[in-house]
């Protein structure tokens, strides 16, 4: 009797302080790169170029501007193939095919970012003979096409059967239903899975390494090296000096805010408060 | 999927001894849907049996049965949105005005043939867009027109007072009464010359069910009604026929008085009195 209350408090606590681990793990991060990075940020930080090694001071613009058009580059090229995807998957193609190409878009998902960074480097670096913004994106494409196909498909097959028969009992085509009826009704649940998919490219550093190279400079174009800010934290967190190291933190707190503002639109977008503004 | 079987599963008739048995229907040249020797079947599950039967134009005919009898599933087969489901697979003959529905362009026909179903689903869009639907798809219209249109729809289905001021709001905004007549101003709105109702008023409370009901009589005038019902008493009090269905079959179509009052076979009788089902 004593024993099986003493199991039912231990189990209670030991999964409580699991539950609270899991929690105050993101808290921890969070926290201390407030702590560490808050000091390294200013206005400097958004706009200048980082500063010749020796020199304190500098910033990462160029990191900055650099991520947004690696992810440009992911939003034209890589959701759109999801998205399309995850539209035939969910209402054209038969249900066995669909069963392999959701397998495969998992195993894809799965797949090392490093070894998408390779196929990225072998397809377009050597054959341009250029590493390049163009690259990087296509890498972190590759990354974002299961994760939009999958969330895609998810929401479509959500949207109640009733729907679809409304709109066929109309007189609508299958495909006119689908873009009149089904996908607007999806829409706001395929566009949170979009910004979270893309939001978790965005942090991507190893498909970058060899694609997008990094650069100290602004980059001069699509087809150039360019500066991110993954890269940038791992470039200045291995170096070998101090203000870098500052510097490190400061854009991964950059980036972690960035990816919090991400999620917390997302969630605003799917809250049932917006599902009565449709 | 099966496209060939699906695109036209009354073509594919697996059976030549059901043709060849196939009762030649009564001649009523005035049937606006004619059925005679309908078989269905999901998978290998057969469904209805043998059904023939005639719609008279511009009445309501009720469809009557226990659950699963097969009357909704019948009624879907008028505007062939039973093609949607996979592996379904029909033998016999339905026609529109004397035209093989099963031939027609399913796109055509479900124009012709409107649907309302059981649950009302208004699309996720304004009430506006709900009702323009249906003639958006039917081509470019000027805007006057297709506001006209609208506007005419909403009054046949008695809702035109209770929207007007709110058209551009989310049909999600509407009561569930509301959003069934909506539903089938919606289907109103192509000028359907058949409007089948699947168990219209099945979830609503009694005050929308008498609206809906009441609208019935004033839609028939231009329109030829087949409404599948679960309630006896609604199917005698809106229909000028009615057929009863039990286990796929079915057992007797006639005058609803003549259904509700002396029926033929003792099938209808335990059922109209309540003795099962």
């Amino acid at each position: 009797m004593i024993w099986r209350r003493f199991v039912n408090a231990f189990m209670f606590a030991l999964t409580g302080v699991c539950t609270m681990l899991t929690v105050s793990v993101l808290f921890f991060i969070l926290g201390y790169l407030i702590y560490q990075g808050g000091r390294s940020l200013s206005w400097d930080f958004f706009t200048k170029l980082p500063a010749p090694v020796g020199e304190t001071g500098g910033g990462m613009a160029n990191a900055i501007v650099g991520s947004g058009k690696l992810l440009l580059i992911t939003i034209l090229l890589g959701v759109p193939v999801g998205f399309l995807g995850g539209v035939y998957l969910a209402e054209f193609s038969g249900a066995a095919f669909a069963s392999v190409v959701r397998y495969t878009a998992d195993l894809l998902n799965g797949v090392p970012s490093i070894v998408i960074g390779i196929l990225a480097y072998a397809l377009v670096v050597v054959r341009a003979k250029q590493f390049s913004t163009f690259a990087g994106g296509f890498a972190l494409s590759m990354m974002v096409i299961p994760i939009t196909l999958r969330s895609t498909e998810q929401f479509l097959r959500a949207v109640p059967n009733t729907l679809r028969e409304g709109a066929l009992a109309l007189g609508a085509s299958k495909s006119r239903a689908v873009v009149t009826v089904i996908i607007p009704a999806a829409m706001r649940g395929i566009l949170t899975g979009t910004i979270l998919g893309v939001a978790r490219v965005a942090g991507e550093t190893a498909p970058l390494l060899f694609t997008a190279f990094g650069n100290r400079y602004w980059s001069p174009g699509w087809f150039q090296p360019t500066a991110s800010l993954p890269m940038m934290v791992y470039t200045y967190a291995i170096s070998a000096y101090e203000d870098w190291h500052r510097q490190a933190w400061a854009a991964g707190l950059v980036l972690l805010s960035m990816m919090l503002v991400a999620n917390i639109a997302a969630r605003l977008i799917l809250s049932p408060k917006g599902v009565q503004r449709a | 999927m099966n496209m060939a079987a699906m695109a036209n599963p009354l073509r594919t008739n697996d059976a030549p001894k059901d043709n060849a048995l196939r009762p030649e229907p009564a001649a009523a040249p005035d049937a606006k849907l004619r059925v005679a020797g309908l078989n269905f079947y999901y998978g290998a599950a057969h469904v209805l049996h043998d059904v023939s039967l005639e719609i008279p134009p511009n009445k309501v005919t009720a469809l009557i049965g226990p659950s699963g009898c097969g009357k909704s599933t019948f009624l879907r087969t008028l505007n062939r949105m039973s093609d949607t489901v996979r592996n379904a697979r029909a033998t016999g003959a339905v026609t529109l005005d004397g035209e093989d529905v099963m031939a027609m362009d399913v796109v055509q026909l479900r124009r012709r043939v409107g649907m309302v179903f059981q649950k009302s689903n208004p699309f996720p869009k304004s009430i506006f867009d709900n009702v323009a639907y249906g003639p958006r798809l039917s081509g470019h219209m000027r805007k006057p027109a297709l506001e006209e249109a609208v506007e005419r729809s909403l009054r046949r289905a008695a809702i035109w007072d209770e929207v007007k001021d709110h058209l551009q709001e989310s049909a999600y905004a509407l009561s569930g009464g509301q959003q069934q007549r909506l539903c089938i101003a919606r289907a109103l709105a192509v000028d359907p010359e058949v409007l089948l109702l699947d168990e219209p008023c099945s979830a609503l409370d009694p005050i929308a069910t008498a609206k809906i009901e009441e609208l019935l009589f004033t839609l028939k005038d231009n329109c030829t009604l087949v409404i599948v019902t679960h309630n006896m008493q609604q199917a005698a009090r809106v229909a000028e026929f009615t057929g009863f269905f039990l286990l796929g079959k079915l057992i007797e179509f006639d005058k609803t008085e003549v259904i509700f009052k002396r029926p033929s076979r003792k099938e209808t009788e335990d059922y109209i009195t309540g003795r099962f089902g």
